[in-house]
């Protein structure tokens, strides 16, 4: 075996687990849809909000600091304690919770039963908001997010595969990767458990199914919404933990939201485990293609290649991979 | 009391079917247009230009756009950026390679390029439906982003990849370029917008504008009633991609100047059109120009109020401003969930019966 | 309609209600506390800000006239550059430093039409450094085109001069910034007889796992990075993942900031970037920041970033802002200067020890006159490199020359270029 083909073996590889991390921003967008039907366009700005908060919670930083600075001329920053990061963690799914109980009471309960593109553009809405009160609330800077996940090249596998080839260095994971993959298993097969054998799952399904009918047999639609929304930020969180993990918590991590579209579109968007087989498609593919074409047209072709991968595969399915038949009647 | 049909008597189908049936909406348009082409020059400042006027202008080519293919033949589109990219690449390519052509045609054909771009990226729409065909026009958004920024070909080989734009006039007038004064500018976009807003107007509902509309609300049913879904859907992308690379071109020929591609027609831009005809109003000509004007208008009076007016620092102002215009959209929605247009029609509807409501 | 009217008025009453004061020197700052480049824009605006506050608190003004900085956001967006740009021309603003290579590149025909000088220090068009094709854009004390060449040259000091045979791998910001040492990159490899790998990646470049595989793969000598925002966090995060050794790792002075290393902790230790000005707070100018600005509670910011790199970049563009008003208040023999007296003031702005120590900059940056011909300066730059252990960048290298030689050729290729698309003709310099 020669050593490109190594080469390339690592690159699917690593093609998998980037696309695992694409599938846990995807996962937010499908939970969401699936049981209100609502493309949520701030699932992006929400993992950054969670990380935001989370960074804020363990580093003890006082919530709007610049602001009550500016109004009061005082010179306030943090509280001078940090928290242990599983206390924080927990704090910040309570306040991603609260968040999901005020969208509900403020905003969702008075669109039931409006159009999807007008649910649609309530979340370009809520994205706009959560920019500014995120940035506002923890300020705009860099912030260095540690939960005690290992970064760098797993060495074992590196030095146990190294020569196996001329010229071939050994296997390059990422330790974070893995881990990432580790838990977006466990997140999925926790949400499956969740939706097939709780009380609270089963009604989530039936809601999705046909919310007046859930609604007929007693399902309080408005306690799923808010239900579900928790549960998105959940998946925001994670999610924005491991990339936060990655690059630091910082305005750009919402528009790793991005990534998650074509994720989205090839998988189907009310499928979960299309979410992560079509994350993982993604993820292949465009490594793939940028390690083998890549070189000849210039590079940087990762974006629009995901893009266009996805469309392929819709052409065949228009529906997505793992989306519900599209019936149509007249 | 005098907003009614009342005593306003029409004579001929011509009259009945005229797009301001209400004498003074009527009055009101030819007011508008008044103001627009004979007052507002005479005032206009280079910030009104530049910074209000022109970006309001050329936005609201690009949601009258949108909207004949989202709000009137329900195809979602996301690439608005990228087909707004190829009107500025041809625009840029036809100026540099024949400097003599009039800037109109140079314009024009802009559009007409785009266009054709637009059928080739519009042609999985017959397959992929709904949410899923926003993958076929984000595929085109970020590979034409990548295109013009990769092949040197399209920016002329020059270092950086930027464009800039060659000084051109219309009528001895200078239009783009430095030198080119702001009434010249304003007056040339007016020209183009009125004329592609009324060719709108007229298309949309006309016969190519009712097929659309079937294929809009059932795509189905209008096949069986003989609307032709190919030629539909495919003129539809056409005619909207023609608007979008209009805009395109005179957002970088006379409003910008020098364009980076990723920077100024990156997928931003393409949510940004989406929102501005979804605020607006789908489905209407005067919703993309409220809509315009809110995207457009709106962080602008904000930042003069918070940071000109209260003094306040501008990140803190920056970071209100989103809050702001975010709280404002969801008020909006909770309020009138079909955009501005539809606010607007409700309050003429009120209008017509005030003060005697029953 | 409606609405749209009422912003008009209401934005009318506004744009009217603030009046020229006269009496004052108006520094306009295009700046950036919020976008995805927020955490860079920050400091280098305080920065600015500061200085001129300290500039008024301590010495009552420049040459007694009080200055004023307004400060308009542009979220590292052009259009609303553009609105910056034309609210604040009317003020009497001198000089425009937009901190945006792509606001730069569309004000570049403004400010000549307006007679306004700009400034770009460390960014830009290159080509600008032509001062008789560009009269009024200024790019010293450095460029993109002098940064590269630089680069090339600390990697040969490293490699005992002979870098034949070695691969430099580039690894850009996909956008018009990213590409600009390509050419002098290319020029260079001819010239020295290395190879030349180029790595795009794509904004906002949170993922970088191709390219670096490829890196890993490829085994190139030297990395040098054109990059940006979150791209520079996660690059160094890879790099330092894949075991790259930091020391050959060398960004480019916008990759090489506090913001870049701190994210990816300890494994950062060792990276190098280039610079040109100096790191930390050991200049007497800092004692005045923090005795007139900071303490005062003046500070543009919580004071916590005053003498990180970028905090340092935005006061040494003011306080070269400021010499040049100098220069014009002395040139004209008036206090009160208009934008086109500043201009002549940035053209004839010379930086040596002697002025930098009466003003507190002693060694802080590099000397350098700035003339008609030649508005970008020598180009100096130094290398820096992080210590992870003490979080502070140490200056390891004097202010180096780039190879002028191979530079002047592509600015005179590309301003000539530029010159004959928009039928300028060149002043005479002589």
């Amino acid at each position: 075996m020669s050593a490109d083909f190594y080469y390339t073996i690592e690159v699917i590889i690593n093609g998998l687990m980037t696309g695992v991390l694409y599938s846990l921003v995807a996962l937010g967008f499908v939970l969401i849809f699936k049981a209100s039907g609502v493309f949520n366009y701030a699932q992006g700005v929400m993992a950054l909000f969670a990380a935001l908060t989370l960074v804020g919670l363990q580093n003890g930083q006082i919530p709007f600091a610049p602001l009550i600075n500016s109004i009061f001329g005082t010179n306030l920053s943090t509280f001078g304690w940090t928290l242990p990061t599983v206390v924080a963690i927990v704090l910040a799914l309570g306040v991603m919770v609260l968040f999901a109980y005020l969208v509900e009471r403020y905003i969702l309960r008075y669109l039931v039963g409006q159009d999807p593109v007008i649910l649609f553009m309530a979340t370009i809405g809520l994205a706009y908001f959560m920019e500014g009160f995120g940035d506002l609330m923890w300020g705009a800077d860099i912030k260095k997010l540690d939960v005690g996940l290992p970064q760098g090249g797993n060495v074992w596998l590196e030095s146990a595969t190294e020569g196996w080839a001329e010229g071939f260095y050994g296997f390059y994971i990422d330790n974070l990767d893995i881990w990432a993959t580790f838990i977006a298993v466990v997140l999925v097969i926790g949400l499956m458990v969740f939706s097939q054998y709780t009380k609270t799952g089963r009604a989530l399904r039936a809601v999705a199914d046909d919310n007046q009918a859930a609604m007929s047999v007693g399902i309080s639609l408005r306690a799923i919404w808010v239900i579900v929304w928790s549960l998105a930020g959940f998946v925001a969180l994670v999610a924005g933990t491991m990339w936060g993990a990655k690059s630091g918590v910082q305005f750009s991590l919402s528009l790793i939201a991005l990534k998650a579209l074509p994720v989205l579109m090839l998988g189907g968007f009310t499928s979960i485990p299309g979410a992560i087989v079509g994350g993982m498609i993604i993820g292949v593919g465009e490594k793939l293609f940028e390690y083998s074409i890549g070189p000849m047209i210039g590079g940087a072709t990762e974006n629009w290649f995901a893009y266009v991968l996805a469309l392929l595969f819709l052409v065949f399915r228009p529906q997505g991979l793992f989306g519900e038949k599209i019936i149509e009647r007249v | 009391m005098f907003y009614r049909e009342a005593g306003d008597f029409k004579t001929s189908y011509a009259a009945d079917s005229q797009t301001f049936p209400i004498r003074l909406d009527r009055y009101g348009y030819y007011t508008t247009l008044a103001i627009a082409f004979l007052f507002v020059p005479l005032v206009i400042s280079d910030y009104w230009a530049n910074a209000l006027l022109l970006p309001f202008l050329i936005w609201a080519i690009a949601s009258l756009g949108l909207n004949i293919l989202s709000g009137y033949c329900g195809q979602i589109s996301l690439g608005t950026g990228g087909f707004m990219a190829v009107g500025a690449y041809s625009s840029y390519k036809l100026m540099t390679a024949f400097p003599d052509l009039n800037l109109f045609i140079v314009i024009l054909l802009s559009g007409v390029i785009t266009a054709a771009v637009g059928v080739l990226f519009g042609l999985p729409s017959l397959r992929i439906k709904g949410f899923y065909l926003a993958v076929a026009t984000l595929a085109a958004q970020f590979f034409l982003v990548w295109l013009f920024n990769k092949v040197p070909w399209f920016y002329n080989y020059s270092a950086s990849g930027q464009i800039s734009v060659p000084t051109r006039s219309v009528f001895g007038y200078e239009v783009t370029g430095a030198e080119a004064n702001s009434e010249a500018k304003y007056l040339f976009i007016l020209v183009i917008v009125v004329l592609l807003a009324y060719i709108a107007r007229n298309l949309t509902r006309g016969r190519i504008g009712r097929s659309w509309m079937a294929i809009r609300d059932m795509d189905i049913a209008a096949e069986i009633i003989g609307v032709n879904p190919l030629l539909t859907k495919l003129t539809a992308f056409a005619i909207s991609s023609f608007y979008i690379g209009i805009a395109g071109a005179l957002f970088f020929s006379v409003y910008l100047g020098a364009v980076e591609v990723g920077e100024a027609f990156g997928i931003q831009k393409s949510f940004l059109v989406q929102f501005m005809i979804i605020i607006g109003g789908l489905g209407s000509i005067f919703g993309s120009f409220i809509g315009a004007a809110f995207m457009v208008m709106m962080p602008v009076l904000l930042k003069n109020i918070m940071v000109g007016q209260l003094g306040w620092a501008t990140d803190i102002a920056a970071h209100f401003e989103l809050v702001i215009i975010g709280g404002l959209i969801i008020l909006f929605l909770i309020l009138e969930p079909h955009g501005l247009a539809q606010l607007w029609r409700l309050t003429k509807e009120k209008l017509r019966l005030w003060p005697f409501p029953h | 309609m409606k609405l749209s009217k009422l912003a008009l008025v209401a934005a009318a009453a506004i744009t009217a209600a603030s009046p020229i004061l006269a009496g004052e020197l108006v520094f306009p700052s295009l700046s950036y506390r919020t976008g995805p480049y927020a955490a860079n824009g920050t400091p280098v605006a305080d920065g600015f800000a500061d200085y001129f506050t300290l500039l008024n608190e301590r010495d009552g003004g420049i040459g007694g006239v009080m200055t004023k900085v307004i400060e308009c956001e542009t979220g590292y967006s052009t259009e609303k550059g553009v609105e910056c740009y034309e609210s604040t021309k009317g003020e009497g603003s001198l000089v425009y430093m937009p901190l945006s290579t792509g606001i730069t590149y569309q004000l570049i025909p403004k400010v000549t039409a307006d007679d306004i000088p700009m400034l770009t220090t460390g960014y830009g068009r290159t080509s600008a450094a032509n001062g008789a094709v560009f009269s009024n854009v200024f790019n010293f004390p450095a460029n993109y085109w002098q940064g590269a060449s630089v680069a090339v040259n600390h990697i040969l000091d490293q490699e005992n001069g002979d870098i034949k045979g070695k691969t430099i791998a580039l690894l850009y910001h996909n956008s018009a910034y990213g590409k600009e040492p390509i050419r002098t990159l290319e020029a260079l490899a001819e010239k020295h007889g290395f190879d030349l790998t180029l790595l795009p990646v794509d904004h906002p470049g949170q993922e970088q796992k191709s390219q670096w595989l490829q890196i890993r793969r490829e085994r190139p000598d030297y990395v040098v990075m054109w990059g940006w925002g979150v791209m520079n966090q996660v690059a160094i995060q890879e790099a330092a993942n894949i075991k790259f050794p930091m020391d050959k790792f060398i960004g480019i002075w916008w990759s090489g900031s506090e913001n870049d290393v701190i994210p990816a902790g300890a494994a950062a230790d060792g990276y190098k970037a280039l610079t040109f000005h100096a790191v930390g707070t050991d200049f007497p100018v800092f004692e005045d920041i923090q005795k007139y600005v900071v303490d005062a509670g003046k500070a543009a910011g919580t004071g916590e970033n005053v003498g990180t790199v970028l905090y340092n970049r935005g006061m040494y563009g003011a306080m070269l802002a400021a010499e040049a008003a100098k220069v014009a208040q002395k040139m004209h023999g008036v206090a009160e200067i208009t934008p086109s007296q500043m201009r002549d003031g940035l053209e004839n702005l010379v930086m040596n020890d002697e002025i930098a120590a009466a003003i507190g900059f002693g060694g802080f940056g590099p000397n350098f006159e700035v003339s008609c011909a030649n508005h970008g300066g020598p180009g100096l730059a130094a290398v820096q490199q992080w210590d992870a252990a003490n979080q502070k960048w140490n200056l390891i290298t004097d202010f180096m020359a780039p190879d002028m030689d191979v530079i002047q050729p592509l600015i005179d290729e590309d301003s000539a270029a530029y010159a004959a698309e928009n039928n300028i003709t060149p002043r005479d310099c002589n």
